[in-house]
């Protein structure tokens, strides 16, 4: 398509132009918006709680009102008309602007935070003022950059997750795990903690569902020491925090699939679904790009376990007396751990991981190597000739700032909304190795309906080639699978559903479709 | 080493290709005039819609040919010489075949109507129909409205794509009912009822007497044989395909509606075969027709041939007919045999449940004397494949498949259950007591 020119028309061609429902909805919305913006050119509008929920108002507004415009006349069932034709949606100019826009504001937030106002000993200015009567409503505390993004934050998902909720109307499954993940936001992530430093300031700020490695600083020593200090509470905190990486996680893996913490409760895959439904379509299916998934995200997770592990062996004593754990008991029990996870996949599991093994092994074998040096080769201070706290601030800049926010969210427009969750998220990449080897969750498809028409594939936004298995009749059990339950959505012939069922089976591969009557036996006895 | 050419690069011709792949080393080439690589023909109206781009309808990534050393040529087969074993191309060339498959699909059928070839009349089932689709009605502002001629999958097809583009659209259907020659009443009716829904103006009973033209040669307005004259850009005739078979006119293969073939299908000349839409079995095999112009037929024909090929002679021999479409927002899927009243045998008997508000709906036909069970369509809720084909194998009546319907169920979790309320209805109808047992993971898996 595209040889030819279409039309010269500057109205633009339906499905892609806007109602004037909607045109009017982007204008109360960007009202919101423009409330916002200036203030960061400090402009005193007086009465801050005022003007932040005149702004905020507005923003909810726009975009329920926008969705009400795009989907209240139409019938239910899917909505995916002019994806391809729009702008925003298609890689066109208005992706690019506001992937430049959003890229812009992620390095003001994480390495320039003045110029939103934020003042270290004094009050604050601009936008983050904007937001101070909020923040002391709430925590006592007057509002940093972070409690800005975390209230847009919140709020996009709210009023996205309002959206999506009314484009699948038809959807349950979606419903409900919308429904999920706006309540684990708005609750775990924004009001909790913040009540929480309320009740108790010595606590660090804690957003309970989020577990390391997601979490990755979770264990460092100024946590720690705030857990400690805070008595029962801190305690049981940590208590917490460790029981849901060893747990708690894999248990819920195991039973439904990583998908309960991707998609119904993560907040990065909160916001994913919701402000990023529009860029689904966007992620990469090419085979080259899974390669290059598997190498980097699973190098993060190499990276994360050796930080992690050089972060708490830095602060760890050597004298058993004073307490039990020291750097000699902690890092032998790292490495147990790792080997007994290592031996039982290598045991039990060698055929699912099939030539993947060599690569498990390797990256055993490194961090293995890598601790037994750590532990001879290190002092106090230094983990080899790096300081720990060198290695945490690398990853922390890396991992923590570049990729999951100015590329991960950054780059929605651009490279589809779960690039983070893809080639970055640690978290994604240990609860997928968990799915593919040992959970419950798999997504049959439906004997030999596939009429390979691509839907499933182009809307994954894992950049899951899912008509490729469909198509052979095989089951799709992927590591990155997120469940968010899109490709059965869209799927025209109700090829794909996501379920937990035995493990026996689960993966199956198929020489001959169903639909063939063959001597399945014959063909058996052939090979 | 044999030199294996495939004439159309469709589902069938593909599916042939890999799994000659897999089984052999001989060399294999595909002819395609229609692009260079393969699509999927049924997702073409979702390129239009705007759900995808054309290159998400290649099942394959271009690096897939030349890594399975599959080759491809772009080109038009003129003639086929069984003698030399060659063929022609449009180009000049020339290209020899040790064995030669013909997949070459299907074209629309146009029935000799007045005007059937002036511009902005078409079919839809090539990428070039598409192209020539999004020149003839781009807009809503260049096509004030679409008429299209033919009531069955093509043609409600068409009607949603421009739908999409808000384009006014008038569906001339020849039955009484939508598509009601497949589909048994109350299910033809429920689609009626969603035509309208969408904003299409159904004319059902209704024929084309003639298309008009303007002053360019341009199609400008149809009528009918009701008399009215309905104005218009584009006519859309979809009123079924036919086999794609001309250029074998002097070939010296039989030929009926398509390329004779017998169950291991081959034609009547040596080392010649057909495959998919436009081979056409001698006798229909069992209640299937001759001609079946149907994706998963044309995939199956595909792997049994590859067999054949490959030196493990294997007879095309399908197992229980099954199927699917989408009607706008309706999904359908259809396992075993649900005849309409217009074809079904005294002996057919059927069960309908339909929701009293929403367009979901169920038909189950069952012999009226052993109640065996027959075939289901469904409307609106997926049903699993693997559970019917072995109830269908099994000759499960049809008391059984209402105990287990709970295992058949394949919408998405938390989706709303209807069994109960369909054994219900089955029971006061039919007067009597079954319960719907419970889903079973057990007896689901034990199948596969």
């Amino acid at each position: 398509m595209g040889n030819f020119d279409r039309s010269m028309s500057l109205a633009g061609e339906p499905p892609k132009a806007l109602n004037t429902g909607q045109k009017l909805a982007v204008l109360v919305g960007m009202t919101g918006m423009g409330i916002l913006i200036l203030q960061l050119f400090n402009l005193n509008l007086g009465n801050s709680a005022l003007w932040l929920t005149i702004s905020i108002v507005a923003i909810f507004t726009g975009i329920i009102w926008f969705s009400q415009a795009a989907y209240a006349h139409k019938h239910k069932g899917i909505k995916n008309d002019g994806v391809w034709f729009k702008s925003i949606s298609s890689r066109g100019v208005l992706a690019w602007m506001g992937g430049i826009a959003l890229t812009g504001f992620y390095i003001v937030l994480y390495f320039y935070p003045q110029y939103l106002g934020l003042v270290k000993d004094g009050d604050n200015t601009g936008l983050i003022a904007l937001f101070d009567p909020l923040s002391k409503g709430l925590s006592g505390n007057p509002a940093s950059q972070w409690f800005v993004y975390g209230t847009m934050y919140t709020v996009a998902i709210l009023a996205f997750g309002a959206k999506f909720i009314w484009k699948y109307r038809h959807n349950k499954y979606e419903q409900l795990r919308t429904v999920s993940v706006m309540f684990f936001q708005t609750a775990f992530a924004f009001f909790i903690p913040e009540i929480m430093a309320r009740l108790n300031g010595d606590l660090p700020y804690y957003d309970l569902k989020n577990m390391w490695p997601l979490n990755y600083y979770n264990f460092e020593r100024y946590r720690i020491n705030g857990f400690i200090d805070s008595g029962s509470v801190g305690m049981t905190m940590l208590f917490f925090g460790i029981i849901s990486i060893f747990v708690i996680s894999p248990f819920l893996t195991y039973k439904y699939g990583k998908r309960w913490y991707c998609s119904w409760v993560c907040g990065c895959g909160g916001l994913a679904e919701t402000a990023g439904d529009s860029f689904r379509q966007l992620s990469d299916k090419s085979k080259f790009a899974w390669k290059v998934e598997r190498w980097v995200v699973h190098s993060v997770v190499v990276f994360v376990t050796l930080m992690t592990t050089a972060v708490i062996y830095s602060y760890l004593g050597n004298d058993t007396s004073k307490y039990w754990l020291t750097k000699t008991v902690f890092i032998s029990g790292v490495a147990v751990i790792l080997t007994a996870v290592f031996a039982w996949v290598m045991i039990y599991k060698r055929e699912e991981l099939a030539k993947d093994a060599k690569y498990g092994a390797i990256g055993y074998f490194t961090i293995i190597a890598v601790l037994i040096g750590m532990h001879f080769f290190s002092d106090s201070a230094n983990i080899f000739i790096f300081k720990a706290e060198t290695l945490r601030t690398t990853y922390s800049f890396l991992i923590g700032s570049i990729f999951s926010g100015v590329i991960g969210t950054g780059f929605y427009p651009i490279l589809g909304n779960r690039v983070w969750c893809r080639f970055g998220c640690p978290m994604a990449a240990m609860l997928g190795f968990q799915q593919r080897m040992f959970s419950k969750f798999r997504i049959t498809t439906n004997g030999g309906q596939c009429i390979s028409c691509g839907n499933c594939s182009t809307y994954c936004e894992m950049g899951i080639d899912v008509r490729a298995y469909a198509q052979k009749g095989e089951n799709i059990v992927r590591s990155s699978c997120v469940g968010c339950g899109i490709c059965s959505a869209v799927c025209p012939r109700g090829v794909l559903k996501l379920e937990n069922g035995p493990e026996k089976g689960r993966i199956n591969s198929q020489d001959v479709l169903l639909g063939n009557d063959v001597d399945l036996m014959d063909l058996v006895n052939k090979k | 080493m044999d030199h294996i050419v495939i004439i159309g690069n469709g589902i069938s011709g593909v599916t042939l290709a890999r799994h000659i792949r897999k089984l052999s080393d001989k060399r294999i080439t595909i002819i395609s005039a229609e692009s260079d690589y393969f699509f999927s023909r049924t997702a073409l109206m979702y390129v239009y819609m705007g759900h995808m781009k054309f290159e998400h309808t290649q099942p394959y990534e271009n690096w897939f040919w030349k890594k399975n050393r599959i080759d491809l040529v772009n080109g038009f087969v003129e003639k086929v010489e069984t003698d030399s074993k060659s063929l022609l191309l449009k180009d000049g060339s020339a290209i020899s075949y040790d064995k030669l498959i013909i997949a070459t699909g299907s074209i629309p059928n146009k029935f000799g109507w007045p005007g059937q070839d002036l511009k902005g009349v078409q079919g839809l089932y090539s990428k070039q129909d598409l192209e020539m689709l999004e020149k003839n009605a781009p807009n809503k502002k260049v096509c004030n409205r679409a008429v299209i001629v033919g009531g069955g999958l093509i043609g409600i097809e068409m009607a949603e794509m421009l739908r999409s583009r808000e384009i006014p659209v008038t569906f001339l259907v020849r039955e009484k009912s939508f598509w009601n020659g497949v589909l048994p009443a109350g299910e033809s009716a429920m689609i009626n009822e969603h035509i309208l829904e969408h904003h299409i103006d159904l004319q059902l009973d209704t024929n084309l007497e003639k298309i008009i033209s303007d002053e360019n040669g341009r199609a400008k307005a149809v009528v009918t044989d009701k008399g009215e004259t309905i104005e218009c850009n584009v006519v859309g005739l979809t009123a079924g395909v036919t086999p794609n078979i001309d250029f074998l006119k002097d070939s010296g293969i039989e030929l009926g509606r398509g390329v004779k073939v017998n169950r291991f299908l081959e034609t009547n000349v040596k080392d010649v075969f057909a495959i998919g839409d436009c081979a056409e079995q001698h006798e229909g095999i069992g209640s299937r027709r001759p001609i079946e112009a149907v994706w998963y037929t044309g995939r199956m024909m595909g792997e049994a041939l590859a067999q054949t090929i490959c030196g493990n002679p294997r007879e095309y021999n399908p197992g229980h007919w099954f199927n699917s479409a989408k009607f706008l927002d309706v999904e359908y899927q259809t396992y075993g045999w649900v005849f309409s009243e217009h074809s079904k045998k005294n002996n057919e008997h059927h069960f309908h449940w339909r929701h009293a508000y929403e367009k979901i709906c169920i038909t189950v036909a069952f012999d009226k004397d052993s109640h065996q069970f027959l075939g289901i369509n469904t409307f609106g809720i997926r049903m699993r494949h693997e559970i019917f084909d072995q109830w269908l194998t099994e000759n499960k009546d049809i008391d059984h498949v209402m105990t287990y319907l709970k295992d058949a169920n394949f919408d998405p979790e938390f989706y709303k259950l209807y069994e109960d309320e369909i054994v219900a209805k089955y029971n006061t109808d039919f007067n009597k007591n079954i319960s719907a047992k419970k889903k079973s993971w057990k007896r689901i898996f034990s199948i596969a």
